[in-house]
């Protein structure tokens, strides 16, 4: 009995708070176009019955999603968020390995003082983190100020409200997602491994081509899909550090339903972004699960 | 070798394979290596024996190039090893825990090394083959490394590490993971592998016994130096130290007085009991304290008085029952433990002695060996 | 062994420069007399006097800390239930799903959860305030709770808990002598970690809040859209100091337990 009710608190939890609110976002995306206004067409009447049931699903329709191909804004909403979390991931990869690298190499009395420095931006708040870069990127901001001092510049660039600030705030933010995974694989790595490599004639750089990397390989995915995921859906980065210029599907969609108002047609725009991320998400949980194979057998 | 001959390290004009001149090895304060100067030669099988931490590992990784000397020189076929790097030397190691490849199957960790040289296809098949077949893995070729057992695992590590023909194998510790039935198997298969391919073999060991049976020569290590260089019979019957015999086999240390008589040593060693006589042309002052040390399986055990000058009588302490062999230690009226063998011959049903019986301790002149240092 | 080559020293460097000169920046320049936040005119604490005479953001910081509190403690509860029936329920039936609904919100874009929620909401025509703030972030953070707590459980030896009922311990008795107590750390950080994820968020809190309901997050966020200002330097400094502080203190307090734990001994 009682485990009865240690199942089923979170379960009902979870179906109602979770399950059944992204089912009205299915059940809407379907509905037809309105401001705003609930409740939406077409309306489902218990009283009638099967009929009723039957009434309301000849209704639903695909009109919205239809509509999100026909405008360009959308697609292309979609297309620059894949660009935007892919080369954020590999700048990310390219930025995190080192460090994750020189983590592993670093004394074992060391190693734990530099997991926590890595792991502390973690607790202090993402809106900040991101709002800090805005003083260092603006044009009259630290960045260019010292540039200018330095004689390196003329005139002040113009990096805020750019692509490359996007890929900095991201690149920033979730550095320590890549950089974690990586370094745990590396430091499970067996050292000697290397040294084996190098008996039979490997040069170091060799070694690691062919000993390091692709038995890190889990790992490094695993970084990559923990960048790439969450900055698909990003909306703070674009829209702090994004400006008008970089088209982003979660920005897209909160000016979809804030400024807008067309909640069916923004349900849509949620529903297509949770397919494209379907694929990632499950070659990460493959990843982890082979992951998880390896470390039991 | 042909009995004839002599061997190379008895050869003064024999040139070394390798050649250690005066190495010292330092990390930070600790002196790991203390200039310590040795050869080994061609087709020889030389065991490295020394306790945790006596510099045997340094050594060794001294030759594979992961370490380089704080002083002194490492050659090997006269050319100094200090500026070639691990990757360039005809030496290969196999590694404690044989840190095999995980992500590459058998063949490929076999193959790693030839590919590394650009070994033509043809030629490295062929190797690879040959390996597989020396080690009997060929069924296993395709597996990956986890998927194999121990004993597999240690064979693949060894043909991984002959697959380059180096001039000279390291194995660092190579049959410890392996259970004592499995090792005493391996080992001779080692021994028949370095026989085949006529490979020099460096040994790291800490088991007296493993070095003892598949070893040319032995070299005792401790505290960074060479305590004794030698042949396994000459290391255990005659050590040149007590570290050397006591770390050998089992043995009885008799602390006593030295005093020189005519064809040997003296030894007095407690009050009321007879002095102890052992024939030898060492040279000792007299009154110098020395260990009188013999070998348990040397002594012999009955209950009548033995005819020999060499005897002390003492009491039954506890019998250890081993099967082939029993060793019995025996209280002497001074306090000394004394421990004696028997080997077990005859299948008995009752022991000639026990717990409490009185006995007498015997041993020839030439049983024991007197050390003064 | 070659430890430390010039490479491992210059990422490490670079790497951690880059994780916390903004920060360091941020915290400098809320010293800043200037209302120009970029051009430093001498050292002054005006903007956080300032800061604590604006109703707006204390207003917010109070409601947030209420909604962090009540949310991340339900949060608590249902994730080390979840956690336990991840880990110790055996088979039971839609496990499958159930562990899906585990891990699912983890990885669900958070604009997403905010909007479906929102749409649940007024659906069932619950007014948003607080309690909506709080029902959301309850939703996500026992997700994070639980695999946090359920990481611990399986390392937990199920054995001991069977000697526990072995000496006459009822189940529950057992969780609460044995369980419990072992995988108490684990349940405080899953706390603290649902506490500053609720302090933190923006995205859920913003469709799930109501007029009368606004949080620090939301509030930052509108004032920030407009520019850098001297007073969010302050609140962030203030923010960040609190973080800072908490976390020195957990690991004192863990510091000085693993102390008194081998004085013990």
């Amino acid at each position: 009995m009682r485990r009865y009710f240690l199942i089923i608190t979170p379960y009902f939890w979870l179906i109602s708070l979770f399950v059944i609110p992204f089912l009205i976002v299915i059940r809407i995306s379907l509905s037809d176009p309105e401001i705003s206004i609930p409740p939406y067409t077409p309306i489902l009447s218990l009283e009638e019955g099967w009929s009723g049931l039957l009434q309301f699903l000849r209704q639903l329709d695909l009109d919205n999603y239809i509509f999100l191909t026909q405008d360009a804004l959308y697609w292309k909403a979609y297309l620059s968020s894949l660009r935007i979390a892919a080369f954020s991931t590999i700048i990310a990869l390219f930025v995190g390995f080192p460090i994750a690298y020189g983590m592993a190499k670093v004394q074992r009395k060391w190693q734990t003082t530099l997991l926590i420095l890595i792991i502390l931006p973690f607790w202090t708040s993402f809106l900040i983190r991101v709002y800090s870069w805005i003083g260092i990127l603006s044009t009259e901001g630290y960045l260019n100020q010292v540039l200018l001092g330095l004689g390196i510049i003329n005139q002040p660039l113009t990096l805020l409200n750019t692509p490359f600030a996007v890929y900095v705030g991201i690149t920033y933010t979730y550095l320590p997602f890549m950089v974690l995974p990586i370094y745990a694989s590396l430091e499970k790595l067996d050292y000697s491994l290397l040294e084996a490599a190098e008996d039979l004639g490997c040069s170091q750089i060799s070694a690691f081509w062919l000993i390091t990397v692709p038995l890190c390989r889990a790992g490094i995915l695993a970084g990559c899909f923990l960048v790439f995921i969450p900055t698909l859906g990003e909306i703070i980065i674009p829209s702090l550090l994004g400006g008008s210029n970089t088209l982003m599907i979660g920005k897209v969609l909160w000016e979809e339903f804030f400024n807008n108002r067309d909640w069916p047609v923004a349900s849509a725009v949620a529903v297509i972004l949770l397919i494209i991320l379907i694929i990632p998400i499950v070659l990460f949980q493959r990843n982890e699960q082979k992951q998880q194979d390896l470390g039991t057998r | 070798m042909p009995a004839d001959d002599i061997d190379p390290w008895d050869d003064p004009t024999a040139k070394p394979l390798i050649r250690f001149d005066r190495v010292t090895k330092r990390f930070g304060e600790f002196t790991a290596i203390n200039n310590l100067s040795l050869n080994i030669f061609e087709t020889e099988f030389f065991a490295l024996l020394g306790p945790s931490g006596c510099g045997k590992t340094t050594l060794m990784r001294m030759l594979a190039g992961f370490e380089s000397p704080t002083e002194g020189h490492i050659f090997l076929s006269g050319q100094d090893l200090a500026p070639i790097p691990p990757n360039k030397r005809m030496v290969n190691m196999m590694f404690q825990s044989y840190a095999l490849f995980p992500h590459l199957t058998i063949y490929d960790n076999i193959a790693f090394g030839l590919r590394r040289q650009k070994t033509p296809k043809a030629e490295l098949a062929e190797r690879v083959d040959e390996m597989l077949n020396l080690t009997r893995l060929e069924k296993f070729a395709h597996r990956k490394p986890d998927q194999i057992s121990g004993g597999q695992r240690q064979r693949v590590a060894l043909a991984r590490s002959l697959a380059k023909k180096p001039k000279l194998l390291l194995l660092d510790e190579p049959l410890g993971a392996l259970d004592k039935k499995l090792r005493q198997e391996t080992q001779f298969e080692l021994m028949d592998i370095q026989e085949k391919t006529g490979t020099t073999f460096v040994i790291v060991t800490h088991d007296q016994e493993e070095a003892m049976t598949v070893a040319s020569r032995v070299a005792v290590m401790d505290e960074g130096q060479l305590v004794q260089v030698s042949t396994p019979d000459v290391i255990y019957e005659m050590p040149n130290s007590v570290y050397v015999a006591d770390f050998i086999g089992d043995v009885n240390l008799i602390e006593g007085k030295a005093k020189k008589v005519e064809d040997g040593i003296d030894l007095n060693w407690a009050e009321n009991q007879p002095t102890l006589h052992c024939k030898t042309n060492k040279s000792v002052s007299n009154g110098q304290i020395c260990h009188l040390a013999i070998r348990p399986e040397k002594i012999t055990i009955q209950s009548d008085t033995p005819e020999t000058k060499n005897k002390v009588q003492g009491t039954i302490l506890d019998i250890a029952y081993l099967g082939n062999i029993s060793t019995y230690h025996v209280q002497l009226s001074s306090g000394h433990v004394i421990k004696a063998q028997t080997s077990n011959t005859r299948r008995i049903a009752r022991r000639s002695f026990t717990w409490e019986d009185t006995v007498w301790l015997s041993w020839t002149e030439t049983a024991g060996i007197v050390l003064d240092k | 062994m070659k430890r430390y080559s010039w490479f491992n020293v210059t990422s490490l460097a670079a790497g951690f420069a880059f994780l916390y000169l903004p920060i360091l920046i941020l915290i400098i320049y809320s010293f800043n007399e200037n209302r120009l936040v970029t051009i430093w005119a001498g050292f002054s604490t005006k903007w956080y006097v300032e800061l604590f005479q604006n109703e707006l953001f204390l207003d917010a910081a109070w409601v947030t800390l209420q909604v962090a509190v009540i949310s991340s403690t339900v949060a608590t509860v249902l994730g080390v239930m979840a956690a336990y029936v991840l880990i110790r329920a055996g088979r039971f039936w839609g496990q499958t799903l159930f562990s899906g609904l585990i891990y699912a919100p983890l990885v669900m874009p958070e604009i997403i959860t905010g909007l479906s929620l929102l749409l649940l909401f007024i659906g069932i025509g619950l007014d948003r305030g607080i309690t909506t703030i709080v029902l959301a972030h309850t939703t996500f953070s026992m997700c994070f709770v639980s695999v946090v707590v359920s990481s611990r459980l399986v390392l937990f030896d199920r054995s001991l808990e069977e000697a526990a009922l072995d000496l006459g311990c009822t189940h529950w008795q057992a969780f609460q002598l044995v369980t419990l107590p072992n995988i108490l750390p684990a349940i405080i950080s899953g706390w603290l970690l649902a506490f500053t994820l609720s302090l933190d968020d923006l995205v859920i809190a913003s469709f799930s809040a109501g007029p009368g309901a606004t949080t620090l997050p939301i509030r930052i966020w509108s004032s920030v859209r407009l520019g850098v200002s001297p007073e969010i330097n302050a609140l962030s400094t203030i923010l960040i100091g609190f973080v800072t502080f908490g976390i020195i203190l957990a690991s004192l307090i863990s510091k000085w337990k693993s102390l008194s734990n081998s004085t013990d001994l």
